[in-house]
């Protein structure tokens, strides 16, 4: 068992973990944060991607004793004050068919826009090349994605 | 999935980290970006016993360039610089940008937030893209281990499938790619989905003599066969000739010349080769008419 100290959303956590649990399971099981889904465990689908010292990474693909000392956002912090501009985006925009793949893709375009405030469409598809939607609704993700660059700029 | 169990080790130097290695030879495994270990731990495709993570080794982690006479000039890659920083590396972009250009096609974003150059090379996947880039440019490998650094040049470099000429007790340290001026370079893969594994990767180094005429070029083929290898005979057959389309052609047939191709799902052994052939010659022409 390894001691780990990681901050979630603002909020500091301590626990004692096997070297083998995985991240997405720390953050789902021992924080209880649920937003971040488990789709294909292989590092394919981006379901349980989270920013991890300010890179999006899929938590999947890493283990939760890696994470010691490190600053991570889920969706659930995404929210301050009202919902975050890119959720805003979503819900106006009908990005959300099934839901399941929709924190992963905020966290990513989330983390575009940070770096890159105005991106062209392609862009924002290759940001988005490591989240998969089986629902197929591309077109109403990428749209939203510009709709919050476009309001943010205003 | 869940991996088998194992020990988690995070040495905070490099001597540190070799010596945990040669303590448990075999048993240990050296972890870099994990974006290949981990997937093939959870699978339990492999288990090891003991796990060294080598993210408290920041001395591994830099893109500099070193200074030497004429063509000798190098950039020196620190083993776990990750695909993003060779990605957005300007000295990449203006010296020796073929890495650059071959990250564009690796993983996605979050893969290449977190996977390594030193991972990918050390991990040595037969369809791995930075394998091919390595040999395309002639690029050397530092190994350390406990008796000290040695060069290893990339086309010694890869053995077959996840196997290279590392020794169980060393760890790849830094990279080094040549310099290159009057070079024309492109990487090129065909893959299943954009993001995937290549079913033939093409990394290309040309040097033009300023018109048509190929005075060198430099080819490493990806995915084709049990490891990354250097494509001879089409280097072969181009060097000194005009590159007209018919003559490409005809030197890109040569691309599987004396090579076990692999069939399997994606590709049979003779589409493979066909779509072999078909990328070199794509290959050269987006060298050609690239930067």
């Amino acid at each position: 068992m390894h001691k780990i100290k990681v901050r979630i959303n603002g909020r500091d956590f301590e626990d004692e973990v096997d070297s083998r649990l995985l991240l997405v399971h720390y953050i789902r099981q021992k924080a209880r944060l649920t937003g971040t889904h488990v789709g294909c465990d292989t590092g394919n689908c981006g379901a349980c991607t989270i920013i991890f010292n300010g890179k999006t990474i899929k938590s999947c693909l890493m283990l939760a004793v890696q994470a010691n000392g490190a600053d991570m956002t889920t969706v659930e912090g995404l929210a301050k004050n009202g919902l975050h501009p890119i959720q805003e985006a979503f819900m106006d925009r009908f990005a959300i068919q099934c839901g399941y793949c929709t924190p992963g893709m905020m966290l990513s375009a989330c983390s575009l826009l940070q770096t890159n405030p105005q991106p062209n469409e392609a862009e924002i598809r290759e940001a988005i090349e490591g989240n998969l939607c089986m629902c197929t609704g591309y077109q109403q993700i990428v749209e939203a994605i510009q709709y919050a660059a476009e309001k943010t700029r205003k | 999935m869940i991996p088998n169990k194992f020990e988690y080790i995070r040495p905070n130097t490099l001597q540190e980290a070799l010596s945990i290695l040669s303590a448990y030879r075999e048993d240990a495994k050296v972890l870099a970006g994990g974006q290949s270990l981990l997937s093939l731990m959870k699978l339990r495709l492999a288990s090891p016993k003991y796990l060294i993570d080598l993210s408290g080794v920041p001395e591994l982690n830099y893109i500099r360039e070193e200074s030497g006479r004429g063509n000798s000039a190098r950039i020196a890659i620190g083993a776990l610089t990750t695909y993003a920083q060779i990605k957005e590396s300007a000295v990449l972009q203006a010296k020796s940008p073929l890495l650059v250009q071959t990250t564009h096609l690796i993983g996605d974003v979050q893969v290449r937030n977190r996977g390594t150059l030193g991972g990918s090379l050390a991990h040595a996947d037969p369809a791995g893209d930075m394998p091919a880039a390595i040999l395309a440019l002639g690029a050397e490998i530092k190994a350390v281990g406990p008796k000290g650094a040695r060069w290893i040049k990339a086309e010694d470099f890869f053995v077959t499938a996840f196997t290279t000429a590392l020794s169980f007790d060393e760890i790849v340290a830094e990279v080094r790619v040549p310099v290159l001026k009057g070079y024309k370079t492109a990487y090129m893969k065909n893959a299943p989905r954009p993001s995937d594994f290549a079913i033939v990767g093409v990394a290309v180094c040309l040097q033009p003599d300023g018109g048509r005429t190929c005075q060198n070029i430099t080819i490493g083929i990806t995915g084709v066969t049990d490891k990354a290898y250097r494509a001879v005979g089409v280097e072969e057959s181009l060097r000194g000739k005009q590159l007209d389309p018919k003559i490409i052609e005809q030197a890109a047939s040569r691309v599987t010349d004396g090579v076990e191709v692999n069939g399997n799902i994606h590709a049979s052994k003779e589409f493979r080769s066909y779509l072999a052939s078909i990328w070199v010659k794509r290959a050269i022409q987006a060298a050609m008419s690239g930067a």
